[in-house]
């Protein structure tokens, strides 16, 4: 059947023309954009499916970051004495807990996203990009609740007498800020994924480099910790430290966390070169993963 | 614009045997350091024979090229591992091609699986939604084909149920439904009929007809039952160890399937690059047959197929016997025709062996046969030697003038006997 009649695809029109392999750096946001319905269908279906036959059903939502803040707060709080004076620090905790939380588990589901769905990926052809989207819009809707929850608890707390927390003009950048972790999370997340499809040890890594990377994050204690010590810039270039940070110092005031406008601009920097690898990882491995996985 | 819906140009797929790489991140660090120092990959198979593995690749689908029309219902056939489903993968766009390139005009539904992306938990509803999304339909597309959908799967009463609750052919219904009324212009459809009851697959026969005919879509659709292929396509394609072996008319393209993975009828054999099994002792080999007396190897009943068996020995060997198996199109042995105890073959020789088959007791029909040299050892029993599967193929037919009687193997059985031979008759008187 070889014969020079099939050569010409070049001359002759083709919605579609599929090639061994992807350009280096492709990722088609214009197909995402026309597979939306889908984007959210996943981000239904995910939420629904994650508290159907529960008897509390989104509260778990809330459960879950309330019980690691109740810990934080007896452990690293009490016990401990890591948090800062000043502010209460059951809110102290529950801030930086339901915003590493939502960092965290977009970060795990997303690098799961080649080995877990593999099934799905094996019959129909989607743009590969729209489950890790819908992954972490999935996320955000467990945040929106668990957010609703912080800024009660936020008020009741304004009122208690003895705690001075000022929030500051800072709280406008809190969607910017969302962006970024979930961006973050994103590009973390593809290049585990795009690797995992060959290494399965990085699935082992996956949750336990997690926490240890909440440990180098002022989740647990406030960054002033590291205050004057010779790590402290590099402590700083951890991306997700001054994100926290800003977030706390927006909601909680100048006694809880810092602000520093140019570890932010930096974190943005690392964030986008991140993304970029995983773009880059993922639109290699997009095609034919299938045949390894 | 151009009217063709899919072209197909020069396409190849290679898998890689065996595991792939070392599976962890170690395992492939340990065998790149390895190949640096020039060293045996500590990950190779003990004993093998590193360069050979390293070849060890396949090739799915071979340089292949064809066009689809718009508006055509394609019938692809072949045997399990020709590469169809590799070519339905590559056409859905779940894998890429190694080499080659396809061009597709519309969008594609592909149902590899019946009911992808369902899930157990959502209603069924809720996963019409899903599933045709997931195919490349938007959420308003899907509402107006909704009723319709519903309609056709015959689920009305159990839409807001979860489908985890459904049994296997409700799942199936529904999900056929939903590919069948998606707008796609291609539809790529993997045996996906071979589920469900009589009626449905009736019922989705028609909508996949309709589909094609009145609303100009073009459809692909993959089976083994020849019956559906025979009703439903236009075209068929015979592909064989990834290559495509016919493209053009159906009926054809079906007869060419069944023959396929047959021994071919020629009148010389060669066994050189035959494979043989480590049990076989081969002190002496079976090198090539061929067949005498005929040009196109069909045998009227009763004829004598003259074969010509050239054989080597590596030693002296005596009381070898050859034994021809004879093997009909449905793979069942017929028959064996043993030979006397051959001359001795002494050593380093070559000689050819003349022998003929009887084929009187044959009924028409495709057969080929199995050539076995053997021996019976002292202690009585059976040493195979040597042993060429498909050492020959041939036609049986009975001469119509003669004795036309109608042969039907399941009453029959596969060989005629000898006729009885009616020694005497006596008559009683009538009173």
């Amino acid at each position: 059947m070889s014969n020079n009649k099939y050569t010409e695809i070049d001359n002759l029109q083709f919605d579609t023309v599929v090639e061994p392999k992807n350009k280096l750096f492709d990722l088609d946001v214009k197909e995402l954009w026309k597979y939306r319905d889908l984007i959210f269908l996943f981000v239904k279906r995910n939420f629904i499916s994650q508290y159907k036959q529960t008897v509390l059903g989104p509260a778990w939502a809330v459960i879950q970051p309330l019980l690691t803040t109740v810990v934080f707060t007896i452990i690293f709080g009490n016990v401990a004495g890591l948090a800062p004076g000043g502010v209460n620090s059951f809110v102290y905790y529950l801030c930086g807990t339901i915003f590493w939380q939502y960092f965290a588990s977009c970060l795990t589901m997303v690098s799961n996203t080649f080995t877990g769905n593999s099934h799905i990926f094996g019959k129909v052809y989607f743009p590969r990009m729209v489950l890790p989207v819908s992954t972490v819009i999935t996320n955000l809707i467990s945040l929106g609740i668990q957010f609703f929850f912080f800024i009660v608890a936020w008020v009741i707390f304004m009122f208690v007498p003895g705690y001075s927390m000022s929030p500051g003009w800072q709280i406008l950048l809190l969607p910017l800020m969302l962006v970024e972790l979930a961006l973050l999370a994103l590009g973390c997340g593809i290049v585990i994924s795009a690797l995992t499809t060959k290494y399965r040890d990085l699935a082992m890594l996956v949750s336990f480099g997690v926490q240890l990377w909440m440990y180098a994050t002022p989740v647990a204690y406030a960054a002033d910790m590291f205050s004057g010590s010779k790590i402290e810039f590099i402590y700083w270039l951890n991306p997700t430290c001054p994100v926290i940070e800003t977030i706390r110092y927006a909601f909680l005031g100048s006694s809880a966390a810092q602000f520093r406008p140019v570890m932010w601009g930096i974190s943005w920097i690392t964030t986008f070169v991140i993304l970029c690898i995983g773009i880059l990882l993922f639109s290699k491995v997009e095609k034919t993963f299938m045949d390894t996985v | 614009m151009n009217d063709l819906a899919i072209r197909i140009e020069h396409v190849s797929k290679q898998y890689r045997l065996g595991a792939i790489g070392g599976g962890t991140l170690k395992g492939d660090i340990q065998s790149f350091i390895a190949r640096r120092r020039g060293e045996e990959d500590p990950n190779s198979k003990i004993g093998s024979d590193s360069a050979y593995h390293k070849n060890e690749k396949f090739l799915a689908l071979d340089d292949v090229s064809f066009d689809v029309k718009k508006g055509e219902i394609v019938g692809i056939i072949g045997h399990n591992g020709a590469g169809k489903s590799t070519l339905l993968k590559l056409l859905s766009r779940v894998t890429a091609p190694t080499s080659g390139r396809i061009g597709i005009n519309g969008r594609i539904a592909s149902m590899l699986e019946v009911g992808t992306g369902f899930h157990p938990e959502l209603t069924g509803r809720e996963n019409v939604y899903m599933n045709g999304a997931i195919l490349g339909m938007t959420k308003a597309e899907i509402s107006a084909k909704f009723d319709e959908i519903v309609k056709f799967a015959e689920m009305e009463k159990f839409i807001d149920t979860p489908v985890k609750r459904y049994s296997s052919g409700m799942y199936v219904k529904l999900a056929f439904a939903v590919a069948a009324h998606l707008d796609s212009e291609i539809m790529v459809m993997d045996e996906v009929l071979a589920v469900g009851d009589m009626k449905f697959q009736d019922k989705c026969l028609g909508k996949m007809s309709d589909v094609s005919n009145q609303e100009g879509r073009t459809v692909l659709y993959v089976s083994h039952n020849m019956s559906t292929i025979k009703r439903l396509c236009n075209r068929c394609i015979v592909l064989d160890r990834g290559k495509v072996v016919f493209d053009g008319d159906v009926n054809d393209a079906v007869n060419i399937y069944l023959q396929n993975g047959k021994v071919e009828k020629k009148t010389f054999y060669s066994f050189e690059n035959t494979e043989h099994k480590d049990y076989y002792l081969r002190q002496i080999k079976m090198l090539s047959n061929e067949v005498l007396n005929t040009k196109d190897c069909v045998f009227k009943i009763g004829e004598k197929i003259k074969c010509k068996l050239k054989c080597h020995s590596d030693c002296e060997e005596s009381g070898v016997r050859l034994r021809v198996e004879i093997i009909n199109k449905s793979d069942v042995v017929t028959g064996i025709l043993f030979s006397d105890v051959l001359p001795t073959f002494s050593k380093n020789e070559t000689l050819d062996v003349n022998f003929e088959i009887d084929t009187s007791q044959f009924m028409n029909g495709n057969y080929h046969a199995q050539f076995v040299l053997f021996k019976i050892n002292n202690y009585g029993i059976t040493e195979t030697i040597d042993f060429i599967k498909g050492a020959m193929a041939f036609d049986i037919f009975s001469p119509t003038n003669e004795d036309n009687m109608e042969w039907f193997p399941q009453y029959g059985g596969a060989s005629r006997l000898k006729d009885l031979s009616v020694t005497g008759i006596n008559k009683y008187e009538n009173r």
